[in-house]
């Protein structure tokens, strides 16, 4: 292993996808993604938590879709053809984010991360793993494990 | 080498199911000749399996019980009702040792000691195996590994007496390439003895011929050391193969096998050398015994294939969406003008229809599978149930053969054993009261599958006492799950078997309390898209019947809309539909409604209420109601906006890639691509937790507690 600081550029460097929810950056590492779709119609789940949006028909399979804004406390989206729904695997399941825009690809690396501030809310910890600062902007990385439902915790 | 032993294993599960079905004719008495020999070499298989992996236990035991098998097969040992008990015994443990080997179960180390000694005390009682004990015999096969026949049998005499007849000729080529006829001849001598002679009567004058054409033929007679058999022989000319022109003719055939010998040819018979050479594959004498005696079940079994059962999923997956993408090409056809869509296009579309329907009925045969398997675990936990309860029982299995999907013969496993030992510890009476009451001391428990309007029905009967119904009542009373002054049926009382927490044995028995009740016994078959019914005959016994699905894939149901969503309600407990305005609906507390049917009143469940579609109770004069009944027989009418449709429907699980949902069972898709939830309508009767029973299906504490 060289250390640290000789490393190759490249070395922790990964791809992550950066997507806008209102004026905010958010960001995820790429392998996560499996395809980007626009808006298509769900069918509203009984019983839910606030920001599942709903099921949708991929080719077959039936995946939830979550609303980002919601979960991260930004406010209910109202979808609409101009959203953009990305679908991604995260452990063993297949889900879609509802989000605003994809904005980019970018290469970054890890030791670029940033510490969430501290003087974040509980949600902010627990959902965002750290920032990039990317050309002047903050784009937050997203903990795609902690923003899924979680399992026997009814979020309501 | 994982791959081997996987497969190993694999060809184990197929092997003790032969010898289980073998102790199964031996009971039955409707055994021959084949079924000793089959149990045998199932036996014997699985030892040179386990020989090959070097499982020393597993090696042991079946050693013994080989030897046992043998000395029945040639009859120095009959089958009779003293010895039959330890071959099932042996059976068992064998199996069990399988499982321990695949390291699914951890097995005690002196288990099966007294078995062992047992099995070793019957073959001595008979003058001694005819294999060597407790020394496995040096010559282990290999385990033939999916070639369809079974290994050859130890002991069986190897090669002929008298010598094979080698004619050889070598072309020029043979030289050219710098062969020498003396170096095969000598290699021959290494096989056993040879007598070479050359006939010169071809060889030309000298000065007459082409010096390159070889002109020179050898007769040789070969007398084969044991164990050299035709293959080896011809391996020595296998580097002059097309070079030469080689005749052998083996000597003549052994008496015993004559008629069996055009089946055996060589499986590595040289190809037919120069076309002007042609070689005859003489029969051979001695091929692997195996090959020479084929029988009826491997010649079946030589046309199945194994397959991953993912790859099966997979493609039972793509032709559900192969049918749904059917259905919204339909649709969306329906929905051109009429003028678009011509003759021809609608012929190909009913011919796409008809395709996709045949293809799917095929593929979910692919993961059918007849329930034998399954019966003859439960003849196991027959003999121990009643072993260790002190009684006896035999089980009679009928419709084995009906085919059933493999998730559901797997699942209905755990249930299976459970309702068994239930009607052999419970069910049946000891040997004593059986003779006072006039009955066969064996009691009998019948298990029986049968394919019924689309569905596969399983039925369980014992011939024992029956439910015993003021017992079952008091218990229920003593537990708090009815109150002394309830009016019940005789078949609610029945049904009290199921909730949650009952158990009616007076003294906690180690056999049926193992954790699960038929409560869970009932939620299991649920999940299966089944139902349990059970019926009892107070002196005659009791019989549970399990109906369920072909298939887990597709689903019966009814399409409706319910606040703008579309729902599907599975027909399976749809007992009446009722049009808006057609009900008698009176209003109770708060927004409870109910039905009066006759003399039944009926509780109303708004769906768009339950599952949180509206919040505010509509009008239910406008709403059409389905009738649904659960397994307890109580019944709900659920309120939609409307009946759209009925039709099957390909069900997709939620809980891959989200969770299950309170009040729904899972979804599909319709033709338009839209997704429709199912819902559960068992949670949906017991959601308003009326009546006298709060047996409610959603979380319960106390079904928790009893899981625990």
């Amino acid at each position: 292993m060289p250390k640290p600081d000789v490393q190759e550029p490249n070395a922790a460097a990964q791809e992550i996808v950066s997507f806008a929810i209102g004026d905010q950056a958010f960001c995820f590492d790429i392998a996560h993604v499996l395809e980007i779709r626009g808006w298509t119609r769900t069918t509203s789940l009984p019983h839910a938590p606030d920001y599942v949006v709903g099921m949708m028909n991929l080719r077959g399979t039936v995946l939830p879709v979550l609303d980002l804004s919601q979960r991260l406390g930004l406010g209910r989206t109202d979808p609409g053809p101009r959203h953009v729904i990305i679908i991604a695997r995260v452990d063993d399941r297949i889900v879609g984010f509802l989000v605003d825009a994809v904005s980019d690809i970018i290469m970054v690396r890890e030791a670029d991360l940033l510490p969430t501030p501290d003087v974040s809310s509980a949600r902010t910890q627990a959902y965002i793993r750290g920032v990039y600062t990317i050309e002047d902007r903050l784009v937050r990385a997203l903990d795609v494990h902690q923003v899924l439902p979680q399992e026997d915790t009814a979020v309501a | 080498m994982n791959d081997l032993r996987d497969l190993f294993f694999q060809e184990c599960d197929d092997l003790v199911e032969s010898l289980t079905s073998g102790l199964g004719d031996l009971e039955s008495g409707a055994h021959d000749a084949e079924t000793i020999n089959a149990m045998f070499r199932a036996v014997h298989s699985i030892k040179g399996g386990a020989g090959a992996f070097g499982l020393d236990r597993l090696i042991a035991f079946a050693h013994a019980f080989e030897n046992v098998l043998d000395d029945i097969r040639s009859d120095k040992l009959q089958v009779n009702e003293t010895n039959l008990p330890l071959l099932f015994t042996a059976g068992d443990h064998l199996s069990d040792l399988v499982e321990a080997a695949r390291g699914e179960c951890e097995i005690e180390n002196d288990m099966g000691a007294s078995i062992l000694s047992d099995l070793k005390l019957l073959s001595q009682s008979v003058g001694g195996g005819a294999l060597m004990d407790d020394a496995p015999e040096p010559e282990f096969e290999p385990l033939a590994l999916d070639m369809g026949f079974d290994l050859p049998d130890l002991g069986t005499p190897q090669a002929a007496a008298s010598g094979y007849a080698i004619t050889f000729a070598a072309s020029a080529e043979l030289y050219a390439t710098g062969h020498d006829p003396a170096l095969l001849f000598r290699a021959l001598g290494a096989l056993g003895e040879v007598h070479a002679s050359a006939d010169v009567d071809a060889v030309p004058e000298l000065g007459d011929s082409d010096w390159r054409t070889p002109v020179l033929r050898w007769t040789l007679t070969l007398t084969p050391d044991d164990g050299i058999d035709e293959a080896a022989l011809r391996e020595v000319f296998e580097f002059v193969d097309g070079l030469c022109t080689l005749e052998i003719t083996a000597p003549s055939a052994p008496p015993d096998l004559p008629d069996l010998l055009p089946l055996a040819d060589p499986p590595d018979t040289p190809a037919p050398a120069a076309a002007d050479a042609p070689v005859k594959p003489s029969p051979p004498p001695s091929d692997p015994p195996a090959a020479a005696r084929p029988s009826k079940s491997d010649s079946a079994r030589t046309a199945t294939i194994r397959v991953d059962l993912q790859r099966v999923d997979r493609l039972i997956n793509l032709v559900g969406e192969l049918v749904i993408s059917e259905a919204m090409l339909r649709q969306s056809m329906s929905e051109l003008p009429h003028s678009a869509s011509s003759k021809t296009v609608e012929e190909a579309m009913g011919q796409l229809k008809q395709l996709s329907g045949v293809i799917q009925e095929s593929v979910m045969a692919i993961r059918a599978q007849p329930v034998r398997s399954l019966f003859q675990r439960m003849s196991r936990t027959v003999r121990e149930t009643a072993r260790e309860a002190g009684k006896q029982a035999r089980l009679v299995t009928l419709g084995d053969a009906t085919e059933v999907d493999k998730t559901v013969t797997e699942r209905l496993v755990e249930p299976l054993t459970h309702m068994i030992r239930n009607a052999v510890d419970h069910g049946l009476e000891t040997p004593e009261a059986r003779r006072a009451a006039g009955k066969d001391e064996r009691g009998t428990v019948t298990l029986e599958a049968a394919h019924r309007s689309g569905r596969v029905v399983i039925t369980l009967r014992d011939d024992g006492a029956g439910i015993d119904r003021r017992k079952v009542r008091q218990v229920a009373e003593q537990k708090g799950l009815v109150r002394p002054e309830d009016d019940l049926t005789e078949a609610d009382i029945d049904n009290l078997l199921f909730r949650p927490g009952f158990s009616t044995a007076s003294e906690v028995s180690n056999l049926s309390g193992r954790g699960v009740g038929m409560d869970v016994v009932r939620s299991e078959i649920q999940a299966l898209g089944g139902r349990v019914t059970l019926q009892s005959m107070p002196g005659q016994g009791t019989q549970v019947t399990i109906s369920l699905p072909l298939t887990l894939a597709v689903l019966e149901g009814m399409v409706v809309s319910v606040a703008g969503e579309s729902l599907v309600v599975p027909t399976l407990a749809l007992r009446e539909t009722l049009q808006p305005g057609q009900a008698r609906i009176d209003a109770f507390c708060d927004d409870d409604r109910v039905l009066t049917l006759g003399h039944e009143l009926i509780p109303i469940v708004d769906l768009g209420l339950a599952l949180g579609y509206r919040a505010t109770p509509a009008d239910l004069d406008s709403l059409s109601l389905l009738l649904i009944e659960g397994d307890s027989g109580r019944r709900t009418a659920l309120a939609v906006d409307a009946i759209v449709d009925q039709r099957e429907v390909v069900i997709k699980g939620l809980e891959q890639n989200y969770r299950p949902i309170p009040g729904i069972a899972a979804a599909t898709i319709l033709g338009d691509g839209k997704i429709a939830l199912i819902v559960d309508t068992d949670q949906m009767i017991s959601r308003p937790g009326d009546g006298p029973s709060p047996a409610a299906l959603l979380p319960d504490p106390t079904r928790i507690a009893h899981h625990a």
